[in-house]
């Protein structure tokens, strides 16, 4: 069941989609100029509530519902584009901004024009300074064009967008510390609430959203919620872009419609595991979820929001890492930990410190010294010791390989103890 | 507001436009917005953020140097140090290490004769190991940090590794 058309990577059928005149040719700012006519910005909240769209950065809140919790009557009011991807296997918000620009900026207006905010910035991640680069000429093009600017369309709708670069810090990928990192601060979370929609950027109320959520409005002001509604499940409707990467034949972004199941996207779309081997294990968010054991029924599991907590995970920003059966589970644990320990901004003593222990004592585990026969043990319980006490998410994240690798691969953490001695990173191209 | 007083160093003045378009994109009473970009202009000028660029940064936005150089020790692409011409950054995390990053990342190293952190005896080169670059399904792969910017180079081999520092030697070697 793939995809009967694309949504998303449009690019992908058509030549040339990063130009505007093809974007255009394509019917493309249709949906803006006849909202921004014809539509009031309540219309507009009304109609991407119906449609169900959820947030794609990770969290899956629903994006209507979102927009609706702005403060009443106070401005300005801004618009910010999370464009920081950096979790570990994500890169779809990277081909949608490289490969099909207008769409995202034309929902960035229309989210602008929904949120009544004439200023959006993009935080794009430092990394994509070539990206941002060409982002900017085509926002300079569509202000030559008269698709930016001021009384947009003849209306009182003004919108400036400008890109801002970040520099390297994974928690800037949430929405608080983003705001800070624009704001020209340390790129800490912020204690919440207030949330954003009340108090966000310079204090005012602030829409952040994921590029590929705001790559969704034009397709859905244009067709419509219940054509949307059409794709997808009841609860997760339309499609998403999944990160297919690790070991697997094909890796790659795939956009499939949510509630498509692992086996499609990682067998029938990406070619399945190379080199003979089976698939073990699934990571399907990034760094960012608990591991799957591969059976069968996870591998007939739908990919959607409600279906992953079922079967002990999440959807998150969909980035499906395989693993096959070569590979040493804590071995997993300690690259996600590393990446975890590196990029806690170091605000909250649980996260900062007990990864910093997790690490160690992952690095124990396979250094070869003499492991201490109840390090597994340890390990678990410093992770526990994380969970529930952080202000954001992150230190949330880093305790989950960790304690799903423990629960259900231990024998792969346990080797270590029972063979002290012997170095275990047999790892594909180690 | 009214504009702090500005010192005319040399980045005020080789990229006095510059400045002025980045000050423009953020409200006249939010010009700490500005830092960031303006760390990568400085870093650009003087190859890293000495303690005088960062001085330099922080009377142009009225700030102090201590929140100035507070950003340099959190973000990972701001040096406070000097390098090699050319920053290797290659990306060992989860997804590339699966796909032989690691193995990669140390060929590379004994080819250049270099440990990984280290520079290149001609100063030109200097190796690094990053956290993900959303290249996942290009790996093995590496981004370039350089007085241009920062640039990617995917799908890469030891071998198309080793002939790009080929390049970077005949770019840089000779001047």
């Amino acid at each position: 069941m793939a995809a009967a058309e694309h949504i998303l990577l449009r690019h992908r059928d058509i030549p040339d989609f990063d130009r505007l005149d093809t974007y255009l040719a394509q019917g493309g700012f249709a949906a803006l100029r006849n909202t921004v006519s014809g539509k009031s910005p309540q219309d507009v909240i009304e109609i991407v509530k119906a449609s169900g769209l959820r947030g794609r950065g990770g969290a899956g809140f629903p994006t209507g519902v979102k927009w609706s919790f702005l403060t009443p009557d106070v401005y300005p009011r801004y618009v910010v584009v999370n464009a920081d991807e950096s979790e570990p296997g994500t890169f779809k918000d990277r081909e949608i901004m490289e490969h099909n620009p207008f769409q995202l900026l034309e929902g960035v207006a229309l989210c602008a024009f929904a949120a009544r905010a004439s200023t959006a910035y993009i935080y794009c991640r430092g990394e994509f300074w070539d990206l941002a680069a060409a982002l900017e000429a085509h926002i300079a093009e569509l202000r030559a064009r008269g698709f930016l600017g001021q009384n947009l369309f003849g209306t009182d709708f003004s919108l400036e967008i400008f890109v801002h670069l970040g520099a390297g810090a994974y928690i800037c990928g949430e929405e608080t510390a983003l705001l800070e990192s624009l704001e020209g601060k340390l790129g800490q979370p912020r204690l919440r609430p207030p949330f954003p929609a009340a108090k966000g950027l310079y204090g005012q109320p602030t829409v952040v959203n994921n590029v590929e959520t705001l790559a969704n409005l034009p397709p859905i002001l244009e067709r419509g919620a219940e054509w949307y509604r059409s794709i997808g499940t009841k609860d997760s409707p339309g499609t998403k872009v999944f990160s297919l990467s690790g070991n697997v034949a094909r890796p790659g972004n795939y956009e499939l419609p949510l509630g498509t199941p692992f086996r499609t996207l990682i067998f029938d779309q990406g070619g399945g595991i190379p080199g003979g081997k089976k698939i073990k294990a699934i990571l399907p968010a990034g760094a960012s979820a608990p591991i799957l054991v591969a059976t069968e029924d996870v591998l007939d599991t739908p990919m959607d929001y409600d279906s992953l907590p079922k079967v002990g995970s999440m959807l998150g920003s969909a980035s499906i890492i395989v693993i096959d059966d070569s590979v040493d589970i804590s071995w997993v644990a300690l690259k996600t930990t590393r990446f975890f320990k590196h990029e806690s901004c170091g605000k909250c003593t649980p996260c900062r410190e007990g990864t910093y222990w997790m690490q160690h004592l992952l690095e124990r585990l396979h250094d070869g010294t003499p492991a201490d026969a109840g390090q597994v043990d340890l390990l678990q319980a410093v992770a526990r010791g994380i969970e529930g006490k952080c202000l954001c998410p992150l230190g949330e994240f880093s305790i989950m390989p960790v304690t799903s690798g423990i629960e259900r691969f231990r024998a792969d953490f346990a080797a270590h103890e029972a063979h002290p001695v012997r170095r275990t990173e047999a790892v594909n191209g180690r | 507001m009214t504009a702090p007083d500005v010192r005319l160093g040399a980045l005020r003045e080789k990229y006095a436009a510059e400045i002025d378009a980045i000050l423009a994109r953020y409200p006249d009473d939010q010009r700490r917005s500005a830092v960031m970009p303006l760390l990568y202009l400085a870093q650009h000028q003087y190859g890293y953020l000495s303690p005088a660029a960062l001085q330099e940064v922080a009377t142009i936005l009225g700030l102090s140097s201590t929140q100035v150089g507070s950003l340099v020790g959190f973000y990972t692409l701001y040096h406070d140090r000097p390098a090699g011409k050319v920053r290797m950054q290659i990306c060992t995390d989860l997804p590339c290490a699966l796909r032989g990053a690691e193995a990669f990342a140390q060929s590379v190293c004994q080819n250049l004769g270099i440990r990984l952190g280290e520079t290149t005896a001609d100063g030109l080169i200097t190796v690094e190991e990053v956290t993900c670059l959303a290249g996942c399904d290009r790996a093995p792969m590496f981004q370039v940090q350089d007085g241009t910017g920062i640039h990617y180079r995917e799908s890469q081999t030891v071998e198309s590794a080793m002939a790009w520092t080929e390049e970077v030697r005949r770019t840089y070697g000779r001047s």
